[in-house]
């Protein structure tokens, strides 16, 4: 066998052996980048997300910068408001990214609080199983039938608007399904070989549980996540519109939408643009969520 | 299932007693009060108002009055809204709130299963695509966007219907807010009844229904559709919650004159009494319907039953 004949042999076994070594995860991503949904989604979550990050960089007219020739006029290309402006002279163009900045950072943040409690939460209560999980979910059943917005509300009122507030409360709002989820994966994975292995062999819980348990149950749990994102979006613009989110000058989508809402008749676009970034926004995690799902999940489809 | 009936409603009585402190003591603890005024009272009036509202004593011994009145039926006097009780308060308001809300959800429950079922049963046809893209869109469309558009479309351009206020309670008033706070919940039944539908009309109870020859329609109606519910009916509690939440905007934007506006508008003045009744009144609500959902659920589901 002459060199050259080797190196392919070699060769081809290496390909060999990366077909047989096709993982989960890359199988996923395979199926998720066959979703056009999916991929449509994402570039235009991208495109979303740098438009949020260079926003000042794209507009002659800063957020918070009063334009007295134009108030509240609609869209023109010439003078660069090409979303025209709102009712103090303000850039809608410009005030629609910030938006997005606040409407993103918010989605991510609080999701990121929830995941935390949420997983941390679901896998404790589910390793340990018998009384502690119980007396763990029931808590969780009680918080679950409470009127949470009502508490998201009064705390907004109660403590001001502070913006860090609204990740904490959003946060601690939606942990709930994400502990129901992680809390029913753990309870399958507990009796499973290796964690009796990782315990026989001196493990500790803890090391067991952020080792062992939480890499296994990540599949639904980055689901849900992407399915968490716009639901906190959604709040989020939901207390800015009953003027309970972040403040002047600084803006949300669900700020603008409800400054929009209030000029309706006179001045559609007002409430158009902030209206299309979020149902946009939302449609798209939406999206991403259930490619997600169908990736890690192939039994569902 | 008697057991579980009242294991389930002893739950509930502590439940709604943890709303009630949390919800007490998070609003006293808020700087400011229900007196704050551009212009300061003189200190003698404003201990005189305290003390008539029970202000002045320590929280503790507030929150016992206030637990002991309310164990009477009495939710205490408005701040703000004087010569009204809030019990009158809710009175007046809760019969437009809950006409909203259980419409609401029953047009969600039945346009939703319907849907849901239809998509399920032409899985991947263009019905089905077209379903769950609209569906997609309910969800992703707020309903406080979709609430001024709905009224600036029906209202103004078409001018069917009135663009908000509630009359005398006339039908005409009430189909634009119970139509905003439907559609999310419409779309995300449909897509919990397709899923659930799509995976029981694979499941072997079915192909055995199918093998002994009998009609689609009857499969569908009589065998597939109470296992297809079963997720259905546990959304119901959050769906309710979502309604709740949902009718605080809509009722503020249509200027129905319900509970979910006093809500917000008792919160920002700090109206202690009226914010409490109506969060308490919305926790039963929640509570009565999530009880009310766990025992359909245990009907629906055979797995249950024997407990």
């Amino acid at each position: 066998m002459n060199k050259s004949e080797k190196t392919a042999l070699l060769q081809s076994a290496g390909a060999a052996e990366e077909i047989e070594g096709r993982s989960l995860w890359r199988d996923a991503r395979i199926r998720l980048f066959r979703n056009k949904a999916a991929v449509g989604s994402m570039i235009i979550l991208g495109i979303i997300t740098l438009l949020a990050i260079f926003a000042p960089l794209l507009s002659p007219y800063a957020y918070d910068q009063i334009d007295w020739g134009y108030i509240q006029e609609g869209p023109n290309w010439e003078n660069g408001h090409i979303f025209g402006t709102d009712g103090n002279g303000r850039d809608l163009f410009i005030r629609v990214l910030y938006g997005a900045r606040v409407s993103l950072a918010v989605g991510l943040l609080a999701t990121t609080v929830s995941l935390i409690i949420g997983v941390t939460y679901g896998a404790v209560a589910g390793y340990f199983g018998g009384k502690i999980d119980s007396i763990m979910m029931r808590f969780v059943d009680v918080l679950y039938s409470l009127p949470f917005m009502f508490f998201v509300i009064m705390l907004m009122v109660v403590f001001g608007r502070n913006i860090f507030l609204i990740f904490v409360a959003l946060g601690a709002v939606e942990w709930l399904t994400m502990a129901r989820i992680v809390r029913g994966q753990t309870l399958s994975l507990r009796r499973r070989e290796f964690i009796e292995a990782a315990h026989a062999t001196g493990v500790s819980n803890f090391k067991i549980i952020f080792r062992h348990i939480i890499p296994n149950v990540l599949g639904p749990v980055i689901v849900y996540m992407t399915l968490t994102i716009p639901q906190v979006i959604l709040t989020e613009s939901f207390l800015s519109f009953l003027g309970l989110g972040v403040q002047e000058p600084l803006t949300s989508w669900g700020v603008l939408i409800s400054e929009g809402a209030k000029v309706i008749e006179a001045s559609t676009w007002m409430l158009i643009y902030p209206a299309v970034f979020l149902a946009l926004t939302l449609f798209c995690f939406n999206f991403i969520g259930d490619g997600l799902r169908d990736a890690l999940d192939p039994k569902d489809r | 299932m008697l057991s579980y009936a009242i294991r389930r409603l002893l739950i509930a009585i502590p439940t709604l007693f943890i709303v009630i402190t949390v919800a007490f003591f998070m609003m006293r603890i808020a700087p400011g009060g229900p007196f704050d005024q551009e212009r300061a009272l003189p200190p003698e009036i404003e201990k005189n108002i305290k003390a008539a509202y029970d202000l002045d004593k320590p929280l503790v011994e507030q929150y016992a009055i206030y637990i002991g009145k309310l164990f009477q039926g009495d939710f205490g006097p408005s701040i703000k809204i004087r010569d009204f009780s809030v019990a009158e308060l809710i009175i007046a308001g809760a019969p437009a709130s809950m006409q909203l809300g259980l419409s609401a959800i029953a047009i969600a429950l039945v346009f939703g299963v319907a849907f849901g079922t239809y998509a399920a049963i032409r899985q991947n046809s263009a019905v089905d695509f077209v379903v769950m893209g609209v569906a997609m869109i309910g969800i992703a469309i707020p309903n406080f966007v979709m609430a001024p558009l709905l009224s600036l479309v029906f209202g103004l351009y078409l001018s069917i219907l009135p663009t908000a206020g509630w009359g005398d309670g006339e039908l005409e008033y009430k189909i634009l807010p119970i139509i905003a706070l439907a559609l999310p919940q419409i779309a995300y039944i449909a897509r919990l009844t397709r899923g659930s539908m799509v995976e029981v009309l694979h499941s072997n109870y079915i192909r055995t229904a199918r093998a002994k020859g009998l009609r689609e329609t009857l499969v569908v109606n009589r065998h597939a559709i109470k296992g297809a519910l079963l997720p259905v009916v546990s959304y119901l509690g959050p769906a309710t919650a979502a309604v709740m939440t949902g009718s605080v905007v809509i009722e503020s934007i249509f200027g129905v004159p319900g509970i979910g506006t006093y809500f917000i508008k008792a919160a920002l003045n700090r109206d202690y009494p009226l914010v409490m009744g109506v969060v308490i009144v919305y926790a039963v609500m929640i509570i009565l319907l999530n009880f009310l959902v766990d025992m359909i659920y245990g009907l629906l589901d055979p797995k249950l039953k024997s407990r």
